[in-house]
């Protein structure tokens, strides 16, 4: 079984760490990873950088950029990556834009994804009605979970739709907005996150951008399975180092 | 297009699922689905309704002064040997083709019960355009626009505050054209109910490459019946225009694309040269990838990552082609040509002393062709003139030491 299905069988609240790969530094990928592991964290999202990241605001887009110039690129990713499976037994998504993708060609970065023990992919910028036609063959040969994006404007017809192509958990979006923007859940998102919830949908829910602190977390993993953090966790360790995951992750769980 | 007739001819419209050939498409996140599907389901109905239709057809002519003549370059027609027409969109308001799109844009926005638009501009043509269609029909407006751009094009910046937009500097990744863009999606992103996105080229996720081309195709439906009243007939032997994203060349190419005795050509910027680095000539330095929501040839590194053009003209200043042009490149359709800074420069001071008719660099780089390419002493040569030079009197100033 993969490993994402197997953790979102865990009788808990998952936290999931989005990062974007070769942040701070070039070689800080794996031990972010790892530390992250150590230190509680039930998922991670790699980002593989991207030039052009339409849905990231400034702080994602600020670490893809430094990213990149310290050189980062998606073989050396790969190669980073290449022993990850020896020390690390969470589950790993990648998640990136599609562009460098269909450069590296969709059926060898799914095939290097399985090499390495990558669980899942998330692109935002792959629409389901794509992914359904030209790439679940390929993703599914390979054993990867692609995981899909619903927002406060999507409607039932589309989640369901979105909800019968996934198997793995279906990546609620807080509000409309890109990543790293939104201070604190009102009762607009409270009552979006109880609808998705009352769906019964066939996959889990987990619930991302705009979670940032250990209150954020709370109100989200109340309606779903589990959040992801992604700009808070970047900005921590810009601003302390990429050594100081550890009480990041213990200020979030308490 | 050796052997084509009308009827054995490719198809190069848009498909039913948003793709030219293989390029096209819209590559968008969830985010944006819900803005681009309405356009997408509704574009086509709102256009074809008649109350649409007067509306759009009385504000170009009343408004933008359309139609926009076609005019014989006399003089520059003598020089080459060949008769040169010249569509004139530097006399529209504004100053360019890129308003016959906001006019159909705008419309489409209030059919669509918008209150907020946006818009992405380089070099602030797009951009007053925008701005103007905004203020005509007392609509917010919001224009991003590259920090670097924003010092470079004062003048034009100054026009979209005078007419109430606001004007918001991009300031991610290299600050120009491409960012401003990704800025103007992100805005979508976080205001996804009121707000309407005009995009300013045949570019971006379906329907916009369809849409943005069907009101520029204004342009070549008026050379058809002007041709045919000055010459006879409706059919040039050519149809030449400049490429950023390609919206002016859509227009002037649309009711000619399946005409199999009209040969296309399209011109690029080459910069400094193809070959030099800094460039923006994406047929030969591009290979498809996915840019702004679309599948067409962009310049990007091996790796994907897209990488900065360069042109000394900020129109044709960005690292992609809409996905139509891409499909006339890939087909053969289209024969693509490109042409250096100093050429372009050149040939727009030539038409200047010629005619009398100081173009916009973005046009000059249709003119330059003919010190490249000859043709025959009857070949009649439609020219799309894009705009005029006003905005670029400072570069024409530095360039010739004025
Ligand atoms: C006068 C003029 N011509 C051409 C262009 C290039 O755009 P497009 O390729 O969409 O016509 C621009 C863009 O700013 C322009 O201002």
């Amino acid at each position: 079984m993969n490993r994402i299905n197997k953790k979102l069988q865990e009788d808990k609240k998952l936290l999931s760490i989005y990062f974007t790969a070769g942040y701070p530094s070039l070689t800080d990928t794996v031990s972010i990873i790892e530390d992250l592991e150590k230190n509680g964290v039930d998922m991670i999202e790699i980002g593989l950088p991207f030039s052009d990241p339409l849905a990231d605001g400034p702080t994602i887009q600020a670490s893809s950029t430094k990213a990149l110039k310290n050189g980062m690129t998606t073989e050396v990713l790969f190669d980073q990556l290449k022993d990850i499976r020896k020390t690390v037994s969470i589950p790993l998504i990648i998640m990136g834009y599609f562009n460098p993708m269909l450069q590296y060609g969709v059926e060898a970065f799914c095939k290097k994804c399985q090499e390495i023990g990558i669980d899942g992919l998330i692109i935002p910028d792959l629409p389901v009605d794509v992914y359904k036609e030209d790439y679940q063959a390929i993703f599914e040969k390979y054993g990867l979970i692609n995981v899909f994006l619903i927002t406060p404007q999507t409607s039932v017809e589309r989640i369901n739709f979105i909800d019968s192509v996934s198997n793995g958990f279906i990546y609620m979006v807080s509000s409309a907005s890109v990543t790293g923007s939104s201070s604190g859940f009102g009762d607009v998102q409270t009552s979006y996150f109880k609808r998705i919830a009352n769906m019964n949908l066939k996959n889990p829910q987990v619930i991302g951008f705009g979670i940032s602190d250990h209150e954020t977390f709370t109100q989200a993993t109340e309606y779903a399975k589990g959040a992801i953090i992604g700009s808070a966790f970047i900005k921590h360790i810009t601003e302390n180092g990429a050594s100081k995951t550890e009480d990041f992750v213990k200020s979030i769980l308490n | 297009m050796e052997g084509m007739t009308k009827e054995n001819m490719m198809n190069y419209n848009v498909n039913e699922k948003g793709y030219y050939g293989e390029f096209g498409g819209a590559f968008i996140p969830e985010m944006l689905y819900p803005n681009v599907e309405e356009l997408r389901q509704n574009y086509l109905k709102v256009m074809a309704e008649p109350d649409f239709k007067k509306e759009f057809d009385q504000l170009l002519k009343d408004y933008v002064g359309r139609p926009s003549p076609l005019y014989f370059a006399k003089r520059l027609s003598e020089k080459y040997n060949t008769k040169i027409y010249l569509k004139r969109e530097d006399l529209n308001h504004t100053g360019a083709h890129k308003i016959n799109n906001t006019i159909g844009q705008i419309l489409m926005a209030k059919r669509l019960g918008k209150t907020r638009i946006i818009a992405e501009t380089g070099a602030g043509q797009h951009g007053v355009a925008t701005a103007t269609v905004c203020a005509l029909m007392g609509l917010e407006c919001i224009v991003y626009m590259g920090e670097i751009d924003i010092a470079r094009q004062a003048p034009n910046v100054a026009r979209m505050k005078m007419l109430g937009a606001t004007v918001v500097p991009a300031l991610s990744g290299s600050r120009t054209l491409k960012d401003a863009t990704n800025e103007a999606i992100r805005d979508w992103i976080n205001n996804p109910v009121n707000t309407h996105y005009i995009i300013g080229s045949a570019i971006g996720p379906h329907p916009y490459p369809d849409m943005v081309t069907r009101f520029q195709s204004v342009i070549s439906e008026e050379i058809k019946w002007q041709l045919k009243e000055q010459i006879g007939r409706e059919n040039p032997d050519y149809v030449v225009a400049c490429i950023g994203g390609g919206s002016n060349a859509a227009g002037t190419y649309y009711h000619y694309l399946h005409e199999p005795d009209v040969k296309i050509i399209a011109v690029e910027a080459a910069g400094l040269g193809v070959d030099s680095g800094e460039s923006a000539a994406t047929s030969v330095l591009g290979h498809e990838g996915v840019i702004h929501g679309c599948k067409t040839l962009l310049m990007q590194t091996k790796d994907g990552q897209i990488t900065e053009p360069y042109s000394i003209s900020a129109g044709l200043d960005y690292p992609g082609v809409g996905p139509m042009h891409a499909h006339l490149c890939k087909t053969g359709r289209a024969e693509f040509m490109s042409i250096t800074d100093d050429q372009a420069m050149n040939a727009g001071l030539d038409l200047c002393k010629l005619e009398g008719i100081i173009p916009a660099i973005e046009s000059s780089h249709a003119l330059a062709i003919f010190e490249e390419r000859t043709f025959k002493p009857d070949d009649v040569v439609v020219v799309s003139l894009s705009g005029r030079g006003d905005k670029d009197l400072q570069n024409y100033i530095e360039y010739f030491k004025i």
